[in-house]
């Protein structure tokens, strides 16, 4: 344990022994972000798709007057897109994409609530047995008998944009 | 509310005094004599040195100190103004920027040359001096003056110490001061920081009405201050026997006999400082974010408000309609108001081409004059910015490669001065920006040899004019046999165009062999707002810039059928091909039986848009699109509409590029 805790990146506690997240449900796995980085929960809005856009960034929306991408992560996951139910929400966060600070919405199943993690209850994610790929993942946390996964946002998102276009419309 | 780090607006201001300086140098260096120019650099220098040193620079203090004592010499006569020194100060002003930039910096070696450098100007301007000084002794001695003065209520908050000018004012000669107490307020009203006395000093004098001038040099601008000359006596006489020993009539304040030479510069000097400050006390200064801010606030709020007037209109409420109306008409303008806001001129670009072709001028060892014109045309703060590394790229070839030597010059019978114009107009919603030199043209048969050496295009390809001019700012080109210090390593004019076509403007070259080269950048007005025409195609709504937009018509059917596979359409008399949009963007949908051809042109090229449905014109809100959308070449932005809902806005230029392209491979498959 004490070998596993050593692997986990440290940007992500900086030290710390607690972190606050807020939790959330993508495809029946519950994941987490750190709290201070969510700017908003959103209920599900007008959608504008973005023809010629990668599907994982296919459609922008409006928030507060601006107009950000709307990202579904279970596409970088190589799995189906998220079908909305009455739960679904819109999580912005800020993120950084080469360079540029991008707000950018994330489609969830459904957000539970604000909680603390234990930097002690984390490990890396296994390398293999998992759908989810690890190198988009900082590491799961235990509680409750199950995993929280703390995804590596700005890891998916670089290898979403560095993917090569396969639509026409695309230069 | 943040306030602004000091040193943050520390810098702004001494790059601003600098630019300053720097114009002032400029000037001077065309007019020598001018006077004003002098004074106006020597203020610029102390501010700098003063404010410098209060902000912890002192390096910069310190080296700014001995430009300004340089300065102070030219200013009182002892030295003349001369081109080595004009240039000698120039470059220090650089080293000054470098030590504000880096203030922790090794610039010790560098400072050092610099100041020989100044020394050797001021002593090889200080041997002719010796004539001017020599002129300085004939002023009439020994003047009373009676100086009347008071300072703004809050000179004292502002770091002025009035005692301080007493006693500078006693160092001239002797001195009664008396203090005017009636302004004074009771106890309780006053406020220990105000200023509330003014003074009157009678002062004798030798220094002349200048020496005076100097005292209040530096709180002139804020102050009130009236001088009458009493009367005069040589300057070993007694002044207290000045009223009976001169009978000249006393107390005449325009009496120009005593000393012309003061009052004339007593009344040049008001009217110069004048309207400076009016200008300084009427401008705030804004970080450009706030501005940016406000704009997004407005858009927002020209968003909010069509909202308004959508549900005004469904309800019968007069009193909500008179309401909405209001609204209109308020945002209106406000948003009117707000893109003037953010409009400066030109100006501002181009002074500092001056110094840059001054510079080149040397290092080439051309003479190059610039000519600018048309400085007063406003544009986007952004753009502004923006525009300002293509420019100085364009600015240094045309130095570099367009203009030739002298001798070159007077062999083609030209003036050995080369020219370059840097000019700004408007445009139909766009700026035309030109540089346009006399030099020797751009040769066309080495852009055309170096573009087949480096495989840009075939050998012997049938080329346009302008496709030709227009290789030199493909990536990696330069037609110069040589790289010099300056240009010719084929990096600058791709970033040109580059940056440019980010602008949403286009690039136009002219170039006559022997007679010169002009390039004229059309760049638009604004990239906040723009007037749009609001489309839909399929389900999605899409804005057309309709700056781009030439005609709408009906795709008729017979049109629609005919062309199904060749997508043209006849425009009186001309083919012009069409995208179906719909197709382009896989809505999915079945097309409205009347679909409409939206033509949209950039320069002489056409290309038909096929949209379902025209909804109108659109005062579009642009949006960026984040760097995750960056690979979507089809849309230069998007915007919010009235119902909140997201439009994405067309890349003009994109379509048409990709609808020439289908008629070329349509013209190629026959």
């Amino acid at each position: 344990m004490s070998e596993a805790v050593r692997k986990i990146p440290n940007q992500l506690w900086e030290g710390r022994e607690e972190l606050e997240v807020l939790t959330f449900d993508i495809a029946g796995e519950m994941f987490a972000l750190e709290a201070v980085k969510v700017q908003e929960i959103l209920d599900l809005l007008p959608e504008t798709p973005v023809p010629g856009a990668k599907p994982f960034v296919g459609s922008v929306i409006n928030f507060r007057g601006k107009v950000i991408p709307l990202a579904d992560i279970r596409l970088a996951f190589g799995m189906e897109a998220t079908t909305t139910t009455i739960d679904s929400r819109i999580i912005v966060i800020e993120l950084d994409v080469e360079g540029e600070r991008t707000l950018t919405g994330l489609r969830t199943d459904k957000v539970n609530e604000v909680t603390t993690l234990l930097r002690i209850a984390s490990e890396p994610p296994p390398s293999v047995g998992m759908r989810w790929r690890p190198d988009f993942i900082e590491c799961l946390v235990r509680r409750d008998g199950e995993f929280i996964i703390i995804p590596n946002l700005q890891a998916i998102f670089s290898a979403q944009n560095e993917r090569t276009p396969a639509h026409p419309l695309q230069s | 509310m943040s306030f602004p780090d000091p040193i943050t607006v520390f810098r702004t201001e001494a790059a601003e005094l600098l630019e300053q300086v720097e114009s002032g140098l400029l000037d001077l260096n065309v007019n020598l004599g001018d006077k004003e120019q002098v004074d106006a650099v020597f203020r610029g220098l102390h501010t700098l040195k003063g404010s410098g040193a209060m902000f912890g620079f002192e390096a910069l203090a310190a080296f700014t100190h001995h430009c300004e004592t340089a300065f102070d010499q030219v200013r009182k006569g002892i030295v003349p103004a001369t081109h080595d020194l004009v240039t000698a100060v120039l470059g220090a002003t650089d080293h000054m920027r470098a030590l504000i930039e880096v203030p922790g910096g090794d610039h010790d070696a560098v400072s050092e040359m610099l100041l020989a450098r100044l020394r050797t100007a001021v002593a090889a301007a200080g041997d002719p001096a010796a004539q001017v000084a020599s002129q300085a002794p004939a002023k009439p001695q020994g003047t009373t003056y009676r100086l009347t003065f008071s300072l703004p209520m809050n000179a004292m908050a502002n770091g002025n110490n009035p005692l301080g000018l007493i006693d500078e004012l006693r160092d001239l000669g002797e001195c009664t001061v008396s203090a005017d107490r009636s302004t004074i307020p009771a106890l309780d009203d006053l406020n220990p920081t105000d200023l509330y006395l003014s003074w009157t000093v009678d002062l004798t004098t030798d220094k002349g009405r200048s020496a005076i001038d100097d005292v209040f040099i530096f709180v002139m601008d804020e102050m009130q201050l009236t001088v009458e000359v009493m009367g005069e006596t040589p300057a070993s006489a007694q002044p207290v026997h000045v009223a009976s020993a001169v009978p000249a009539p006393p107390a005449v304040p325009s009496s120009p006999a005593p000393a012309p030479e003061a009052t004339a510069v007593a009344r040049a000097a008001p009217p110069a400082a004048d309207p400076k400050q009016a200008k300084s006390s009427e401008n705030v200064r804004v970080p450009a974010e706030r501005l940016d801010e406000l704009m997004d606030r407005v858009g927002e709020l020209v968003i909010a408000q069509s909202r308004l007037s959508q549900l005004a209109g469904v309800s019968g409420d007069l009193m909500l309609r008179a309401v909405s109306e209001d609204v209109e008409r308020l945002s209106g303008e406000l948003r009117d108001t707000m893109m003037v806001l953010r409009m400066v001129p030109v100006a501002q670009l181009f002074g500092r081409f001056r110094r840059l072709v001054h510079d080149l001028a040397i290092e080439t060892g051309k003479t190059i004059e610039l000519v600018t014109e048309g400085e007063s045309t406003e544009v986007d703060k952004s753009v502004i910015e923006r525009l300002a590394d293509p420019l100085v790229h364009l600015v240094r070839n045309s130095c570099d490669h367009g203009l030739e030597t002298g001798e070159e010059r007077r062999a083609a019978g030209k003036p050995a001065a080369g020219k370059i114009l840097l000019s700004a107009r408007q445009q139909a919603g766009e700026v035309i920006i030109t540089i346009k030199d006399d030099g020797r043209g751009i040769n066309r048969d080495r852009v055309r040899a170096k573009a087949e050496a480096s495989g840009l295009i075939a050998p012997n390809a049938v080329l346009s004019e302008q496709e030709l001019l227009q290789l030199i700012f493909q990536p990696g080109f330069s037609t110069a046999q040589q790289v010099t210090n300056l240009s010719g390593r084929g990096v600058g004019m791709d970033v040109v165009k580059r940056t440019i076509d980010a602008l949403r403007g286009t690039i136009n070259v002219v170039s006559k062999t022997g007679e010169g080269s002009e390039i004229s950048l059309a760049i638009p007005l604004t990239l906040a707002i723009i007037d749009g025409l609001l489309v839909r195609i399929g389900s999605g709504r899409y804005v057309i810039p309709l700056s781009a937009v030439e005609e709408c018509l009906e795709l008729s059917i017979d049109d629609d059928m005919r062309s199904r596979g060749r997508s043209f359409i006849s425009l009186r008399d001309s083919l012009v091909p069409f995208i179906r949009l719909r197709e382009l963007f896989r809505t999915g949908t079945t097309p409205d039986p009347f679909q409409k051809v939206v033509v949209i042109s950039t320069g002489a090229e056409r290309v038909g848009l096929v949209v379902d449905q025209i909804i109108g014109d659109h005062q579009t809100v642009i949006k960026g699109m984040s760097k995750l959308h960056h690979d979507v070449a089809t849309f230069s932005g998007a915007t919010i509409l009235g119902d909140g809902g997201v439009a994405l806005i067309l890349d003009v230029a994109h379509l048409v590029a990709a609808g020439q392209q289908q008629e070329a491979q349509l013209r190629a498959a026959g």
